[in-house]
Order: C-alpha cells, then structure tokens, then sequence
C-alpha cells in the first residue's frame, strides 16, 4: 500500500478510475475481443454465423493468411494498395497546399482573417457532406468534365470515381523485396544521420540492420512468393477524385497548423537572418522550415490516421459497392455485415488497427518521452 | 369439466389479447414504396383496432442497410416482430439455417396457401421440406425493355436470342448507336449477368448452379461469361457512374435501344415518367430466356422469441390473403404472389407479368436474394471485379467456384 502515501494519490487515482474503468472495457477490452474473433471461424459456417448461440472454433491465424494470400482476398489486397497510394497523395497534397496557403497568409496580406476562415471552413463540413457534392461535380456527364467547355475546349470524358485504369502496377509476389529494400533504405538514412551527428553506436546498429535487410530482401525476400501466382495491383485512376476530395477538406486543417506554427516564430530570427544577409528563399529555407520540422510531423500522424481509416467520404462519394475506389474499411463493413463473414471482418480490422498503430504510437512514445524530459 | 372451462378461459384470453399490444414491423420501404407499405398496415389497423404498429424502417435500395440494422439487432437478442427479407436464399442462407426462423408450414396449411402460391415459388421459400416465410409481391428480374417507335425507326426487332441481340447490336452499331445497351452501376451489371446466365444455361442448369450440381468451372458455365462480356461490348462505357434509373433514361432519350432490369423500371417509366405501358415503351423477356420467369419476392417471416407473437401471425396472415396482397402490389407496382389475384386492379404491364407468373416456369434471382445465400452473393461482386479487370472468363468462374465452395453452396 505504499502507493497511498498521500492523500492526492488516492483522490488522482478515483478521478481517473472511471474513464479509466470505461476505456478499459469499451475501447482496449473490445480490441481484444476483436482480436480473439479474428482468431476463429466464425461465419465460415453459415449455420453458426447468425446463430443465437453460434458455436466458434478458434483457427488461429487463418484468416489473416487468406487476407494476405488466398485467391478470393484479391480485393483485400487491392485495397491495401489503394490505402497506401491515397494516403500518400492525400498527405502530400495537404502539406504542401497547406504549408503554401500558410505561407502566403503568414505575409500578412489584406483580408487575412477572411481568407484563414474561408480556407479553413471545408474541415467544419463533415465528410459525408463533402462527397455528396463532389459526388455531383464528378458525375461523367457533368460538373468538372464540363468545366472545359467554358473556354471552347471539347469536355473532359475521365470518369472520375469509377475508371478501371490502373497505373504503377506490380505483382503481390514482389511486395516482400520492395518492403525490405525500402525499410533498408530508410535504416540507411537513419544510419547516416547518425554518423552525421557524431552518434556512432546508433549509427552502426542501424547500418548493420539495414544490411542485413538488404540481404535478406535480395535473397529471401526475392524467393518469397506469397502467391503461387502473379497477381497485379495499382494505383486506381478513380483515386483521384476521392484525393481531391479529402484534399481539399483538409487542406485548411494542415494551413492552420502551420499557420500556428509560423505565428511562433520569433520575428527576431527573421530578422537576424535578414540582417546576416539571407534572401527570403533562404530564410524559409534555412530557418522557417527546419523549425516547422514539428508541425509536419504533427500534421503528418493527423492526415495519416484520417487516411488509414476512411470510410465515410468513399463511401457517400461513390458507395460501398465501387470496386475501383475500394478501401479497408468499406471492405471490413462489407465482409461483416453482408457476407455474414465476422472472423474475417475482424480479421481486417485488426489489420486496419496495426497500420494505425504503426503511425500513432511512435509519434505518441516520442511526445512521452519528450514530456517526461520535460 | 373444469379443464375445459380453464381452456376456454385461457382460449378468450388469448383472443382479447391478440387485438391488443404492439407489432413491430421491419422492413426498407421507405420512400417511393412507403404508400404501399402503410396501406397494408392501414388495412391491419382496421382488423384490428387496438394493436399499437410501429413501422421500422430503415432506408437504402434493396435493403444494404437495413440488413445489417436487422443483423445487429437479432445478435443482440431485439427481433423485429416481423421483418422484410428476400423470399429465398438471403433469409435462409443466413437466418433458417442459423435456427432463428419459426416453420410456417402450419399456417400456410391453416390458410389453404400451398395451392395459392406456385410450386416453383414454395420451394424456392422451403428448407428442408418446411416454409419460412411469406411471399408478399413478386418483381421479375429478367426483363428487357425498349422503345417501339424507336426500334421501327431503326428496323431492327427485339431479339429474342443472345445470338439475335448480338447481331442486332452490330447492326445498331452500324447505324451509329454508339451503345445500344443502357447499363448502370456495379449491381445492375450482375443483373445484366443473372439474365445472361439463364439465357445461356437454361432454366434447369441455371438452377443447377445454385444447388451446386453444376460447377461454375464447367465449361458451360464459363461460356456465360463470354457472352456477358460481349453482351458488355454493346453497352455504354459510363455505366458504373449511372444509376439504374438513370440508365433507364439513356434507353428513353433514343441514347440506347435496350435496357435489361427488373419491374420495377416499369413502375418507373408509369409513374415518374408518366408514359403508358404497351405504347409508350415496349417489353420483351430477356433473350433466350422466354417461357422462364425469373423472379424475386420481398416476404416476411417469423423469428423465434419475438414478443408479440399473435400479433405477427395476424400480419403474416394478412400479407398471403387476397386482399393483402391486391392492396399493397398496385401500389409497389408489383404483382401479387398468389395466383388468384385480381386482374383488374393491375397496369397493362403488371397483367402480362401475371399471366406469364401463372404460365411459365419459375426460377430465381441471384442478385436480390433468391438462390445464393448472402455470403456467396456479396462476394459475388469480386468475381464480377476480377471479369471486368481482366476479361478472363475463366478466372472469374475460378473465383466464382472458390467462393462458393467457401460459403458452402447448395450445401
């Protein structure tokens, strides 16, 4: 009982008790459950699926080794790629119409506060209202592809949300060797940085890992086929309107966090780098950015996890059912609730849940860290 | 003595209770099909006066929402008293099989229905020899529909075989009909499928691939996927952008000589458009599919444990009468399921659609719920992704194969 050495541990610990009590079951006792369901084969047998008392087997990680390589999961893995290519372009897009909308902001034009709010009011819509409208303006027949009539051009025929045109595409059965090559590469970065900065235990630790994954992926990795055949995924043209979309929700988002984070630069540093002779390409350069470094990572975990876990823009934009513009999170909803297929379900869920967690909790050990050095 | 008299007191009971308390009825017919749906329950309030219904329903086409509403409530041990379902697979496949479903054989005995409805449809309903629901209207899937005055001014007939339909459509192609298929989004696509697959197999084995005697990978069934996609060469290139009714509309601008749908396009070209059935737009059954009536039925059935039982019988009794069903299918613009129903309530449409109902042979739909469970028929859409990306007939009947053995198919 040492820890009741003084009163304010007690009274802490009861104020804390019932969300802690609350979060316990209701988000970190459910993923458990999500996780033990994910483990069974509940709804492969229809007689069970549904059943008032259905009778579950567990099968241990079946489900996830169909998600990865079965031959009817082909879907699934299509939509991974389609997370992994939007949330590419959906970040860069935010950051750099964001930061590019800060920047100008930040130099203080008239009408600032009028054009901050009028940036910033997409992210006050909720996602379904947005794809409702951009639903319309994406229509074959209508909205943007007419938009070039207005200046004499024949109209635009790309079918936005439902092209089949695929681009950048590869074969499952190469994704061990470019995983491996491309964490390799990052280790490498980070070895050199390492170097750099004169921290020479780390940097040997990460130049030694990034070799051993270097041989692995050439070796191994190259032998490793999860498939017994070659099955092709891409980046879907449809994507790109849904890009648009997002992009353009949450574009005055990522402006107004840099916009904060402009706002707490010292204007003597500016000035000082003026007065050492610094043109202004240099100033952002030299010293706006790098002191930025925070926000983007910031705005990067922020856009990353709306991203990993979208469901509600996809489906009012284009519904559950359009295959091109497929993602996990419409799929776990589909194979849950319509196919009756619940170990599956969550099977993908606990999928979605790793991705996300593989952007959030390196984010939130180093603010952790940084807070207790604090 | 006193038995009997406990009885019959027990027997007034339950007859004062079962014209009081609740009845909770579940279903998707909000909107366009909503007047239908409160006539019925119009009617039941008459019966009897002092149940308390309460109309639950929960919105989306054909029900995608409501399904997994209902899934969710049933897991949490909350029947709906009574809800909406597609006559067939999708309520067997899923609830019969999961033992939540009531047998209501005795009560389609008690009201004479077994020779009311048609053979094909009662066993279509029936599990293991025993019915679990009650058919309310009958839509027909495999449809095909045009313009006449349109088709004179470019000579050609309806086809009345896939062969004839290509042909047709070469010729239409020729007088510059860029499409001369309207086709809409991703499911209107596998309703086109559903047609095709009949018209290729023919009734018997169509049905066969549902009981799982005939493979999806046997050649004859690969076939159907060759005709679909050149059936698909004819139809517009924007397809998955349009709506069914949007597509509906492509046929009626002259944009497209034929459009393949359900019915229901008929209570749409009637009411929204306003023309006249036989004059104004024309119908033939899909091609090679004449003299088979594919079909699909919203019906209700009863769970186990509901709370108001009585009740749910009087609603499912008044759903198969004669009367029920002349008063909710005009309005749906459906035809009854019974084969007693009154002519001349119904549309020049809906009494060619009865008459071929009574005449012809019945089978199934795969898209709205009758032959495959909804575990084969959502994944279905992945079969129709991997054809469509890849046009490769047989890795789609692959896929097809795969998935049904996974679901367990006709087992």
């Amino acid at each position: 009982m040492r820890w009741f050495r003084n009163k304010d541990t007690l009274y802490g610990f009861l104020v804390l008790l019932p969300s802690l009590v609350l979060l316990g079951v209701f988000v970190y006792g459910f993923i458990l459950q999500t996780f033990l369901t994910s483990l069974t084969d509940w709804g492969r047998d229809p007689t069970q699926a549904l059943s008032a008392n259905p009778q579950i087997n567990l099968i241990g990680f079946e489900n996830y080794r169909e998600l990865f390589t079965g031959f009817v999961d082909a879907r699934f893995r299509q939509d991974l790629v389609n997370t992994f290519f939007f949330t590419l372009f959906f970040i860069l897009g935010c950051i750099g119409l964001g930061l590019g909308l800060a920047i100008a902001l930040d130099r203080a034009p008239r009408g600032e506060g009028f054009f901050r709010t009028v940036f910033l009011f997409p992210m006050s819509l909720s996602f379904i209202v947005t794809g409702t409208i951009w639903r319309w303006m994406l229509q074959p027949e209508g909205g943007v592809n007419q938009l070039p009539t207005l200046v004499g051009l024949p109209k635009g025929t790309f079918a936005w949300l439902t092209s089949r045109d695929q681009v950048w595409r590869f074969s499952w059965n190469d994704l061990p060797f470019f995983t491996g090559l491309t964490v390799g590469l990052v280790l490498l970065l980070v070895a050199i940085a390492a170097f750099r900065a004169g921290e020479r235990k780390r940097g040997l630790m990460a130049s030694v890992s990034a070799g051993v994954l270097f041989l692995w992926a050439f070796t191994l990795g190259r032998a490793l086929k999860p498939l017994p055949y070659d099955e092709l995924h891409g980046f879907n043209l449809a994507f790109i309107g849904i890009i648009l979309a997002a992009v353009w929700q949450m574009s005055g988002y990522t402006m107004a966090l840099y916009l904060a984070g402009l706002r707490g630069i010292p204007e003597e540093l500016r000035e000082a780098a003026r007065v050492d002779g610094a043109t202004e390409w240099q100033l952002y350069r030299h010293v706006i950015l790098p002191m930025l470094a925070p926000i983007t990572l910031s705005a990067v975990i922020i856009l990353g996890h709306i991203s990993l876990k979208i469901f509600d823009l996809v489906f009012a934009m284009a519904g559950a059912d359009n295959a091109p513009t497929d993602v996990p999170a419409l799929l776990m909803y589909l194979t849950t609730f319509r196919a009756n297929q619940i170990a599956k379900g969550a099977a993908i869920g606990m999928v979605l849940l790793v991705m996300v967690a593989l952007v959030i909790v390196p984010y939130l050990y180093r603010q952790l860290k940084g807070e207790v050095r604090r | 003595m006193r038995n009997w008299l406990l009885s019959l007191v027990l027997l007034l009971g339950s007859l004062g209770m079962a014209q009081s308390g609740k009845l909770e009825i579940f279903s998707w017919w909000a909107g366009d099909e909503g007047p239908a749906l409160q006539a019925l329950i119009d009617l039941y309030k008459r019966r009897y006066p002092n149940v308390e219904v309460i109309n639950a329903t929960v919105t989306g086409g054909a029900g995608v929402n409501a399904r997994a509403v209902l899934k969710t409530r049933m897991l949490g041990g909350d029947p709906p008293d009574s809800f909406q379902v597609h006559a067939g697979q999708e309520l067997i496949g899923t609830w019969v099989v999961a033992d939540r479903m009531e047998d209501l054989t005795p009560l389609f005995r008690q009201e004479g229905w077994l020779d009311k409805f048609p053979k094909g449809l009662i066993e279509l309903i029936s599990y293991k020899g025993k019915i679990y629901s009650v058919p309310v209207n009958i839509h027909r899937s495999n449809v095909m529909w045009y313009i006449p005055a349109k088709l004179r001014e470019w000579g050609v007939q309806p086809p009345k075989t896939w062969a004839e339909f290509l042909t047709v459509c070469r010729t239409l192609k020729g007088k510059g009909l860029e499409a001369p298929l309207a086709l809409g989004e991703n499911w209107t696509q596998q309703h086109l499928w559903e047609s095709v697959a009949l018209g290729v197999l023919g009734a018997a084995d169509y049905a066969n691939l549902w009981t799982g005697k005939l493979r999806f990978t046997d050649p004859k069934a690969v076939a159907v996927w060759n005709t679909f996609g050149q059936v698909l060469d004819c139809a517009n290139k924007d397809a998955a952008g349009l709506s069914w009714q949007q597509a509906v509309d492509r046929m009626l601008e002259g944009k497209a000589a034929f459009n393949i749908m359900g019915d229901w396009a008929a209570g749409y070209m009637t009411t929204t458009k306003g023309l006249k059935p036989g004059q104004d737009f024309g119908w033939a059954p899909a091609p090679s599919t004449a003299g088979v009536f594919m079909m699909l039925s919203d019906s209700f059935g009863l769970p186990k444990g509901v709370k108001n039982r009585t009740n749910t019988i009087n609603w499912l009794r008044l759903l198969g009468s004669k009367e029920g069903q002349d008063t909710f299918n005009p309005l749906k613009g459906s035809i009854a399921a019974r084969t007693d129903s009154d002519p001349s309530k119904y549309n020049a449409y809906l009494q060619s659609a009865m008459r071929d109902w009574r005449t012809n042979r019945i089978v199934g739909s795969l898209v709205h719920g009758a032959v495959a469970p909804e575990s084969f028929m959502s994944q279905f859409g992945t079969v129709m992704e991997i054809y469509l990306s890849s046009r490769n007939a047989q890795a789609a009947a692959n896929a097809a194969q795969a998935i049904a053995n996974q679901v367990r198919l006709g087992q």
